[in-house]
């Protein structure tokens, strides 16, 4: 199972294990990680599940979609180059050791 | 009744039918989700849906329903099996006429939805939603000075419809005159999706001046500038639908944006006078308002039901469907599941709600679901900033709707913080 790396604002690490095939933000919401709040449930409709994706990886993950993006200019955070929303991010095994660090508010 | 032929089994008392199965495989349950005995306690009778089996047959009506949580959200997940555009109510579009002109979105399936959709969607964005936070706070905050001010209030009239009623018209760029018919409007139209009983006669028979008065407020000249209706209208000039698809996608707001916000705002209200551990945990932190407010959406589940119309013979849950076969999904019971929720009865703003349906799933989850939490979050807040109690005071009654759960009258004293 792929790890994924989240770091909350104030620098402190989570490793969690995503099932390939599930979101990053399903995997963080069911192992009860506070900060990827995902009030839509994954349909991509509310931005509040946003991340910024480490610049070391930022290349390697499927670009955004036009709904993804209009989505993100709307995030209560700022929005940075390295903005995604993890509901749009699904864990495969390329993705082992993926970074992503969490803004400070999410609504 | 409806008269429908496929294999149904006559209505018969229920002691009849225990134990009989449908055709189809699906148990029989003989209940009636739009009765008055329902919409006074529909926990005990989603709870027999629920355990009778994962797809059931509801002879009151004919209709195949789901209960439980895995199940609804895979007939929500599954668009091309079970379609919206034969209609979201009992009514099959594919056999009987609309009763008025079918929605462009709520009624429609892929690909034509997503065209509709993304006009919306970019309408009631998270970008437009902070350009009107600030308005929408000021205006709770002096709706909530003024209620404490009286004391005695009753949470419908004057918190759970007077706000919305004070922030939504204006967002959508409606005139002053004649929003008496917004609640009637949506009333009906919610009432519409039921099934051919009184409440939905009656609904119809006093539709005329509510959909005159809806349908003309829908047009472009209608639309003050820079409001949501003014916008579908843009994006007509900006050739993502046509001049005659935008007021439709206007009436969708006016249908959908205004009785369903009330019924969330009078849902929270409701909760937090009978939880005060709830209403304790948001005074302390009033940063919970809005976790509280969807919490309440899960709890009450303001929209009950819709159907779907499956578009191929499908087997689901151990049963097997027809073509052709309506599908009536409790998004209300899918929300107390004990299969997916912890203590599904105890209201608690600081669980996790991620996956409830109450705003529904898939594609068609509620397009205004940010307006909603909004206005729920900034009057939430308002009330836990300036009300330290929250008391029933009268007799609790309860409005009732084929779709729309909520109350009548709510009396309540608010004393000052």
């Amino acid at each position: 199972m792929p790890t994924i790396t989240f770091i909350r604002p104030d620098g402190a690490r989570r490793d969690l294990a995503v099932a390939e095939g599930t979101s990053l933000m399903q995997g963080a919401t069911s192992q009860g990680l506070d900060g990827i709040v995902a009030e839509c449930g994954g349909n991509a409709m509310c931005a509040t599940c946003h991340v910024y994706v480490d610049e070391a990886w930022a290349g390697r993950l499927p670009p955004l979609s036009e709904d993804e993006d209009a989505l993100l200019e709307g995030a209560a955070a700022e929005r940075l180059p390295t903005s995604r929303l993890s509901c749009q991010i699904v864990a495969t095994a390329d993705l082992d050791g993926l970074v992503v660090r969490l803004p400070d508010r999410q609504v | 009744m409806m008269e429908r032929q496929q294999g149904s089994v006559p209505a018969a008392p229920a002691t009849l039918l225990a134990g009989a199965v449908h055709v189809s495989g699906a148990p029989v349950v003989d209940v009636d989700p739009f009765s008055t005995e329902f919409f006074e306690d529909p926990h005990r009778i989603h709870e027999a849906l629920r355990e009778a089996g994962p797809v059931v047959w509801l002879p009151r009506w004919s209709v195949h329903a789901v209960a439980r949580y895995e199940e609804v959200r895979a007939v929500l997940h599954d668009p091309a099996t079970f379609c919206s555009g034969r209609g979201v109510g009992l009514s099959d579009f594919a056999k009987e006429k609309p009763w008025r002109p079918q929605s462009l979105i709520l009624e429609a399936d892929p690909p034509a939805h997503g065209r509709t959709r993304a006009v919306l969607n970019r309408v009631l964005s998270p970008a437009v939603m902070k350009t009107l936070r600030e308005r929408f706070q000021a205006a709770a905050h002096r709706l909530v000075d003024a209620l404490v001010a009286r004391g005695e209030i009753d949470a419908v009239a004057d918190l759970a419809e007077a706000f919305p009623l004070s922030v939504f018209p204006d967002a959508v760029g409606l005139r002053e005159e004649g929003r008496e018919h917004l609640l009637p409007y949506a009333g009906l139209a919610f009432n519409a999706f039921g099934p051919p009983n009184e409440l939905r006669q009656r609904a119809l028979d006093t539709a005329a001046p509510h959909v005159a008065w809806v349908m003309e407020q829908c047009r472009r000249e209608n639309l003050k500038p820079g409001g949501f209706g003014a916008a579908i209208h843009e994006a007509a000039d900006a050739g993502a639908i046509t001049h005659d698809e935008a007021p439709l996608l206007v009436r969708s707001l006016l249908t959908a944006g205004l009785d369903t916000t009330v019924n969330g705002i009078g849902a929270a209200i409701y909760c937090l006078a009978r939880f005060p551990e709830a209403w304790a945990a948001l005074r302390a932190d009033p940063g919970l308002a809005r976790a509280a407010f969807e919490e309440a959406v899960r709890f009450e589940s303001p929209v009950q039901t819709f159907f779907r119309t499956t578009t191929q013979a499908v087997e689901i849950g151990g049963a097997r469907l027809d073509e052709g076969s309506k599908v009536l999904m409790f998004l209300g019971a899918a929300n107390r599941d004990p299969r997916r929720w912890d203590e599904p009865d105890r209201y608690d703003p600081t669980r996790s709600t991620v996956g409830h349906v109450g705003f529904g799933s898939g594609i068609h989850m509620c397009v205004g679901q940010l307006l909603g939490r909004l206005e729920g979050e900034v009057m939430l807040s308002a009330l836990a900033a300036k009300v330290g109690s929250i008391t029933i005071t009268g007799p609790v009654v309860r409005r009732y709707n084929n779709t729309l759960r909520g109350l009548e009258r709510l009396p309540v004293t608010l004393t000052a913080a």
